[in-house]
């Protein structure tokens, strides 16, 4: 079977944000960057699928050159080959050009199942799966905690608040990655070895059939800033029975939220 | 007539709390852009007429009741379908949509299907020269975008919890119309769904949560949490780096890669808070850090800050708490 994984690179969570000189995004220059951890389990999800059934696991990223790092990072752990889009038009990309470009690469291949991460860390829009599968007229079950393949159907189990859906899908489908799903192995030092001479295929616009009004965002960043300081913390002192004793108190009296 | 709609969320026989949210700001941006604009909602499932006069009592004047049978239980095409649909009969300026697990599913189908622009996880909006301008959260709370859209209809998803529930008032006039949709068929459908953790609190809901990290020292002091938890009817929550160590299910985890939490009030026990925890619940109102350690990161970002022993303050705390809340009662 043929497999679909959408691969976003995103900064390191572990990465302190500073704000863009335009007051419009993030400042890119020293940041660290990585496979978004949503991806990895997407990205795990089809090697094991791939062990147990057999097939091929083709990652897709849209970015700028540094995304050939995220796509070898993947390729190291298993994947079979990867598509690079690559163009100017995409650098201004929202969620539904995301969608579009993404689905223009994929639809040609005719996967089985295209799976990726709930959502893309940083930007957490979580929009591009259930807009690419709207874009390629197939079924989507979102943020998925267990994934299993049977006679051309998929039975997924999804989190909601306090419980647990378990769907069912025909395939092809597009399947949304959440944490839980599964523990991403590390590259070996075999894999990267390999990985270095599996291909990246790099497509722009226009081999896609891509064009500039297609991807005309639909939402635009006016302004980002870091977040307002909180007030400073009061430290409540003493022994304990008196800590507690006055903490109930402020919480009742001061704070209101007892 | 402009309009702003809705979708309204509803489980057990009563529209959530969130969809009654996103109806409170629909009806203040309403009144807000004037020029008679309507709130308009959707109920879509089986039997769901009743719930119209709750989402009238909090601000909608309309509501758009989709029953069929084949909807009955949540789908995402079917429902995105559905909902599409009155969007391109209605016309509205806005669809707000909360973000719950549901919405976060439906609202970006729909979007594709509309052509709309959709700005997720919005904690606050803004009107100016009649146009929409949204807040939102970035990289897990470490920055605020302000976001624009370039068209209509403006779609947005709004975080639970955030948006201030407008009183009921059950004297407002409405009215209940039923929309001519087609409903199709579902290639992906829910077979089963079944409660996680029976009875307790859902995380990203709750008013309280108490949360523990690595302070505890072990699993086995993880009981030290939930009972101060249950003492102030609070949800449980966990720093990665216990969920990580395998002491409790990932669905507990508050956090970049966890849950978005912004309850009235946080308790971090023994979290020393680290920046992707910061991430998780930095958005509470009130936040009370407990740890031995006066330097933790997490009091820069506590309203009230207790340093000691939590093995000695927490039982303390869960003990005075019960008699405070019983003696109020």
């Amino acid at each position: 079977m043929k497999i679909v994984v959408c691969v976003k690179q995103v900064p390191d969570t572990e990465a302190r944000i500073r704000i863009a000189p335009d007051g419009k995004g993030i400042a890119e220059n020293d940041l660290n960057w990585i496979v978004s951890p949503y991806d990895e389990f997407a990205i795990e999800e089809a090697l094991k699928l791939k062990e147990a059934k057999g097939g091929d696991v083709v990652l897709i990223s849209v970015g700028p050159d540094r995304v050939h790092s995220a796509l070898r990072n993947g390729l190291a752990m298993g994947a079979d080959s990867a598509i690079h889009m690559k163009d100017p038009l995409f650098d201004t990309l929202d969620s539904h050009g995301t969608a579009w470009t993404l689905a223009a690469a994929i639809k040609p291949l005719g996967p089985d199942l295209v799976l990726a991460g709930q959502q893309g860390v940083g930007a957490d829009n979580s929009q591009v799966p259930g807009m690419l599968a709207e874009i390629l007229d197939l079924p989507q079950v979102t943020m998925a905690v267990k994934i299993e393949l049977t006679d051309g159907k998929a039975t997924v189990q999804r989190e909601i608040e306090g419980g647990i859906e378990t769907w069912e899908t025909t395939l092809p489908a597009v399947l949304s990655a959440q944490k839980g799903l599964n523990e991403p192995r590390y590259a070996s030092l075999k894999g990267i070895m390999a990985a270095k001479k599996k291909p990246i295929t790099v497509m722009d616009a226009a081999a896609a059939g891509l064009k500039a009004e297609d991807l005309a965002p639909k939402t635009r960043i006016v302004a980002m800033e870091l977040p307002p300081s909180r007030s400073a913390v009061k430290m409540i002192e003493g022994d304990a029975d008196t800590q507690v004793k006055e903490l109930l108190r402020v919480l009742h009296d001061e704070a209101k939220v007892l | 007539m402009p309009s702003i709609l809705t979708y309204a969320e509803h489980r057990d026989g009563a529209p959530r709390r969130a969809s009654l949210e996103v109806v409170s700001e629909a009806r203040r941006l309403a009144d807000q852009m004037g020029g008679g604009t309507t709130v308009e909602s959707i109920l879509v499932g089986v039997g769901v007429a009743p719930l119209a006069a709750t989402l009238a009592a909090h601000g909608a004047d309309r509501v758009h009741v989709v029953d069929a049978r084949d909807l009955a239980s949540y789908a995402t095409e079917g429902y995105a379908r559905v909902v599409a649909q009155v969007i391109s009969q209605e016309k509205p300026k806005v669809v707000l949509i909360p973000y719950t697990a549901m919405g976060k599913d439906l609202a970006p189908r729909v979007a594709a299907r509309v052509g709309a622009g959709l700005v997720s996880d919005c904690v606050k909006l803004t009107l100016a020269d009649g146009k929409l301008q949204a807040r939102r959260p970035m990289y897990a709370g470490k920055a605020f975008g302000t976001v624009e859209w370039t068209g209509e209809p403006q779609m947005a998803t709004l975080r639970p919890n955030v948006f201030p529930l407008a009183p009921a008032d059950t004297a407002r006039k409405f009215e209940t119309v039923t929309p001519s949709v087609e409903v199709t068929n579902q290639r992906a459908k829910v077979t089963k769904v079944e409660a996680t953790a029976a009875g307790k609190m859902e995380l990203s809901e709750a008013q309280i949560v108490v949360s523990g990290g690595r302070g505890l020292k072990g699993p086995e002091n993880f009981h030290l949490v939930e009972e101060l938890a249950a003492a102030l009817g609070a949800a449980v929550g966990a720093s990665r780096a216990v969920v990580d160590a395998g002491w409790v299910d990932h669905h507990y985890q508050v956090g970049q890669t966890g849950k978005t939490v912004s309850p009235s009030l946080y308790i971090a026990a023994g979290i020393s808070g680290a920046i992707q925890h910061l991430a998780g619940m930095s958005s509470s109102k009130v936040i009370v850090a407990v740890n031995k350690d006066a330097d933790a990161p997490i009091f820069k970002v506590a309203n009230y800050g207790l340093v000691g022993d939590i093995f000695e303050i927490l039982p303390k705390l869960t003990a005075a708490a019960k008699a405070s809340l019983a003696g109020r009662k």
